[in-house]
């Protein structure tokens, strides 16, 4: 141990002399420091003035931070990146659920009965665990391996400090910090990703606005269920050379009602239970470097896809026991699931959805990207249109068309629709998600706001949807 | 693995590529602790990856790293276990990234510190670098994104800046692997103590200001010999930071 007797005289010491010094000690010692590196930088540096270089870094700046351009080139940037989603992943897809689902789940079963397993073993196996996995797969995979290397190639370039820069006075403006687009952005990957990155932020004031409020960046997860119920249902009432534009701009729309949603939360936090000062601070905005393309490409398809893509198998693999399960156990005449249908359907009804839904979310809890499945498979067996194979069977469906029948052929209308699509926006962040946020925060409190806060505002704003549609 | 040359360092006698095995995570039973530090947005990260050979993300924008990633690397049959730290404009303040930086430069005691620092923006990056020197004495300075410097016409030369800082300087492009060779070379040479830095001290502080932290310097190694940053501690303690008073207390600066 140390003596404490030295240690004391220490520090008197030196409170002795910051008192002598007067307050100018933190200022006097930056502007030592920044002589000094003025000195060693003119000693070694120099720069060819004759030959400088066209600014290009500057006029491009110019231009996607103007007033006029910049926000009209962030949607258009965004809406390039979706629209080749959106039709790139329909051929894969398309494929992937004819080798997984219409070649693959026959060939299982006929093992399954061949080698004499039990039925109820092969319906939970094959049926539930497989279907749902192979299910995340088809709808899931393509998506993602377009999307994210997109997403990788744009963070490389150099492009997100421009948004931040551009929505920098949105931010102030609702009393939260600028850098919170970055996090915001970064939620448009991963909610979770998305929280961690809130360490940027200095002030916890407004760390904690950024986290909770990061849910409203529509995630990879919630990304192909906006895509497949908006091409299904709002480029279906459109003329068919409109309804690839019109499913578009319905996405392109929730995503931006997202950020609104964003803009709102952190204002009214601000105003009530977060009140303080917005803090300023130094954005540089970084030169725009040439990504490496396929380098690029390769490493977010590994590390970012695969690993997302892996946390959904995990999810989906006990989800679709569990759909199995709750499908084939039965209460008296009706299965747990018809049970809990029928009883969340009048609630359903007032915002505009169903019980095949709601059930549907609760069973999502722990992964937002079964939503769809859970949904097909749950309708299929509470409607019992033919096609299914039995109840808790995620049965084929190897295009939107097919899919879009069987929702149709559950009641669904365009209303049902919307409100899936704006539900999906708003409702509770996924299980890993509000694991994240607990440990980021240590409190139980600021967790549960973040993760219920969400479940209230999807709740009212579909009821409200609900109630003025039917007025028309 | 790419097998192919990338750069005429390859080639030379000097590059010893058999002595060098990337470890990715594997962090155990290292012989030397590595912490990469650095501005925001300097390609830590890219460095990181080049000498470990995992693929940490990287991004273009500042703040992309906030956790604190750990990666190895075997050079000559010695295991070095590498940090990459949050990346930081100063370490005078007091937000959280900056304390994570501080903390482990000041406690983890690092055997090597390597500073990445933009060729471009090198004024602005000096710095981080000369606070840094004054915590610690092996340190390694990687002069990254000389590919940038060379487009926008920015010729440095490389020994009058090692000379004026007092630590052996890098030149590197860490997203074409260029230097690397010679950056895993030099930390390895300032681990063994085959090279001694002589780092520059902050000369340009006001008159009263040094009397001041000379006192108080002189009066901490007085009473703590093995200190080796007392002019550091000096700072801070007229700056009136509690934590480092409070790691006095505790020991934990000895």
């Amino acid at each position: 141990m140390v003596n404490k007797n030295t240690i004391d005289n220490i520090i008197a010491l030196s409170s002795d002399l910051r008192w002598k010094i007067g307050d100018d000690f933190h200022d006097g010692l930056a502007e030592g420091i920044y002589a000094d590196a003025s000195e060693i930088a003119n000693g070694s540096v120099s720069i060819d003035n004759e030959k400088k270089r066209f600014r290009l870094d500057t006029k491009i700046d110019k231009i996607v931070t103007s007033k006029t351009w910049g926000f009209p080139i962030m949607f258009m940037i965004l809406g390039v990146i979706l629209w080749l989603t959106i039709i790139g992943a329909n051929y894969p897809s398309a494929m992937l659920a004819n080798l997984l689902l219409d070649n693959m789940h026959p060939a299982l079963k006929g093992l399954a009965s061949s080698i004499g397993m039990p039925l109820w073993l092969d319906g939970f196996l094959i049926d539930g665990v497989y279907l749902a996995v192979a299910w995340v797969i088809a709808v899931m995979l393509p998506p993602m391996a377009i999307f994210f290397p997109m997403f990788t190639l744009l963070e490389d370039f150099g492009y997100l400090p421009r948004v931040a820069f551009n929505l920098d006075y949105m931010f102030k403006k609702s009393g939260a910090h600028g850098k919170q687009a970055l996090t915001m952005s970064m939620g448009f990957g991963c909610n979770a990703a998305g929280v961690v990155a809130t360490r940027i932020i200095d002030s916890p004031r407004e760390r904690l606005i950024a986290i909770i409020t990061n849910n409203f960046s529509l995630c990879n997860g919630r990304w192909p269920t906006q895509i497949l119920i908006a091409t299904i249902f709002i480029g279906a009432v459109v003329p068919a050379s409109f309804s690839a534009i019109a499913s578009l701009s319905a996405v392109i729309g929730i995503a931006i009602l997202g950020i609104f949603f964003m803009f709102f939360t952190s204002w009214a936090l601000t105003k009530t239970v977060l009140k303080g000062e917005v803090s300023t601070f130094n954005l540089e905005l970084p030169p725009y470097r040439p990504p490496r393309f396929w380098k690029t490409v390769y490493t977010s398809l590994i590390d970012r896809t695969i690993i997302v893509l892996w946390r959904a198998i995990l999810f989906a693999a006990p989800a679709g026991a569990v759909i199995w399960l709750i499908s084939n156990i039965y209460i008296g005449n009706e299965s747990i699931a018809t049970l809990t249908i029928n009883s969340l359907d009048g609630f359903g009804f007032l915002l505009g959805m169903n019980g095949v839904i709601l059930l549907a979310y609760i069973v999502a809890i722990p992964a937002n990207e079964i939503v769809i499945p859970t949904i097909l498979m749950l309708t299929v067996m509470a409607s019992g249109i033919p096609g299914g194979e039995g109840a808790g069977v995620m049965f084929e469906l190897d295009s939107a068309n097919a899919t879009g029948d069987i929702l149709k052929a559950g009641g669904w209308t365009l209303l049902t629709a919307v409100n899936l699509m704006l539900f999906s926006l708003l409702h509770n962040p996924c299980s890993t998600t509000i694991y994240t946020i607990y440990k980021e925060t240590n409190s139980v409190k600021w967790t549960t706001v973040a993760s219920v806060l969400p479940v209230i505002m999807g709740v009212v704003i579909t009821f409200l949807v609900a109630q003025v549609w039917r007025l028309f | 693995m790419e097998n192919k040359v990338s750069s005429a360092c390859e080639t030379c006698s000097h590059f010893n590529a058999e002595g060098l095995k990337k470890l990715g995570v594997n962090t155990k039973n290292f012989d030397f602790v590595v912490a990469l530090a650095g501005n925001p947005n300097t390609g830590k990260s890219t460095v990181f990856n080049a000498l470990t050979g995992l693929r940490q993300h990287t991004g273009n924008w500042p703040g992309k790293t906030v956790v604190r990633a750990e990666g190895a690397f075997e050079y000559n049959a010695q295991k070095f276990k590498l940090i990459d730290l949050p990346g930081t404009y100063s370490l005078l303040s007091t937000s959280q990234d900056e304390e994570v930086a501080r903390n482990f430069i000041l406690f983890g005691k690092p055997d090597v510190t390597v500073i990445v620092v933009d060729a471009s923006r090198l004024e602005r990056n000096l710095n981080l670098v000369l606070q840094i020197l004054e915590i610690t004495d092996k340190v390694v300075l990687c002069l990254n994104l000389m590919d940038e410097a060379k487009r926008s016409n920015i010729k440095i030369d490389v020994r009058t800046l090692a000379r004026d800082l007092g630590i052996p300087v890098v030149p590197t492009s860490a997203r074409f692997s260029e230097g690397i060779p010679d950056l895993i070379q030099t930390i390895n040479e300032v681990a063994t103590g085959k090279i001694i830095c002589k780092p520059h001290q902050i000369k340009n502080v006001p008159e009263n200001i040094e009397n001041a932290v000379k006192t108080l310097s002189t009066e901490i190694k007085k009473q703590f010999p093995s200190i080796p940053n007392s002019r550091w501690i000096a700072f801070r303690l007229l700056e009136g930071d509690t934590q480092i008073i409070e790691a006095l207390k505790t020991g934990e600066l000895v």
